[in-house]
């Protein structure tokens, strides 16, 4: 089948960078990360349930540095996503639509993300030096 | 009526539209989202209060025994979400319909399986005498 050359409607490198849609590809590309951070999960599971030396390995591997930035850019993921998304699920309901709100919700969502992710490394940093 | 003559009254009413499944896909998405709210919260909390612990100390708290419960509800709305987010990005992007096919069928078949062995784990400690 041949294909006419048709004009294409314009794609992200037309546009100026802005707030909406920098955290709108956040979103997805957090979601994306999430996946493959689900499967950290379920290796961290399946090795408790095998036994102390497959969990000792998965412990060791997360205290590593590897392991240590892998935990902290999947919990950076995983607070954007779920402050982002309740953002979603607001506009779905309704709220929040007019074009200040989307911009103040979008601010909060990144203040958010940060303290949740300060707090709970605060958090778990104090409790791993006990 | 003067809209839409191009639809039949039966199609109207039962509102599925061109993709055959309505707003199903977008509620899903919504539900399992909601339901990943509290089951999040809760994880990241256990996870930092697990920190350090031995693996004798990690089993018991899985069989305590609502952890269990808590892990295998997460699981399921993790990669039931997870299916439904990777399948609008693979629809986006991948356009030629065997490779987009292929690829959603073995995301599916990579969530299911991630799914299954997460939960079997978790009910092999929790069952564990």
């Amino acid at each position: 089948m041949t294909q006419a050359e048709r004009p294409l409607s314009p794609h992200l490198q037309v546009y100026r960078w802005q707030l909406t849609s920098v955290l709108s590809i956040l979103h997805r590309a957090t979601g994306v990360a999430l996946s493959f951070g689900a499967i950290l999960l379920v290796w961290w599971l399946g090795a408790a349930s095998d036994g102390p030396g497959p969990y000792a390995v998965v412990q060791h591997f997360l205290g590593s540095w590897l392991g240590l930035l892998l935990l902290f850019g999947w919990s950076v993921a995983l607070f954007y996503h779920l402050c982002n998304g309740v953002r979603h699920l607001l506009w779905d309901a309704g709220y929040g639509l007019d074009l200040r709100s989307v911009y103040a919700g979008g601010w909060a969502v990144l203040a958010a993300t940060a303290v949740l992710t300060i707090l709970a490394w605060i958090a778990g940093l104090s409790h791993w030096s006990h | 009526m003067a809209m839409s003559p191009m639809r039949s009254s039966l199609g109207r009413a039962i509102g599925l539209g061109s993709a055959k499944e309505g707003v199903g896909h977008w509620w899903r998405q919504r539900v399992s989202a909601l339901a990943l709210v509290p089951l999040t919260l809760w994880f990241v909390i256990a996870v930092i209060s697990m920190i350090g612990a031995d693996h004798a100390a990690f089993v018991a708290w899985v069989k305590s025994p609502m952890p269990a419960v808590f892990l295998i509800l997460l699981l399921v709305a993790v990669f039931y979400h997870t299916a439904l987010g990777l399948q609008v990005v693979i629809e986006d992007y991948v356009h030629r319909e065997a490779m987009r096919l292929a690829a959603l069928l073995l995301m599916r078949l990579l969530c299911i399986l991630f799914a299954v062995r997460g939960i079997l784990a978790v009910l092999t400690m929790a069952l564990r005498a």
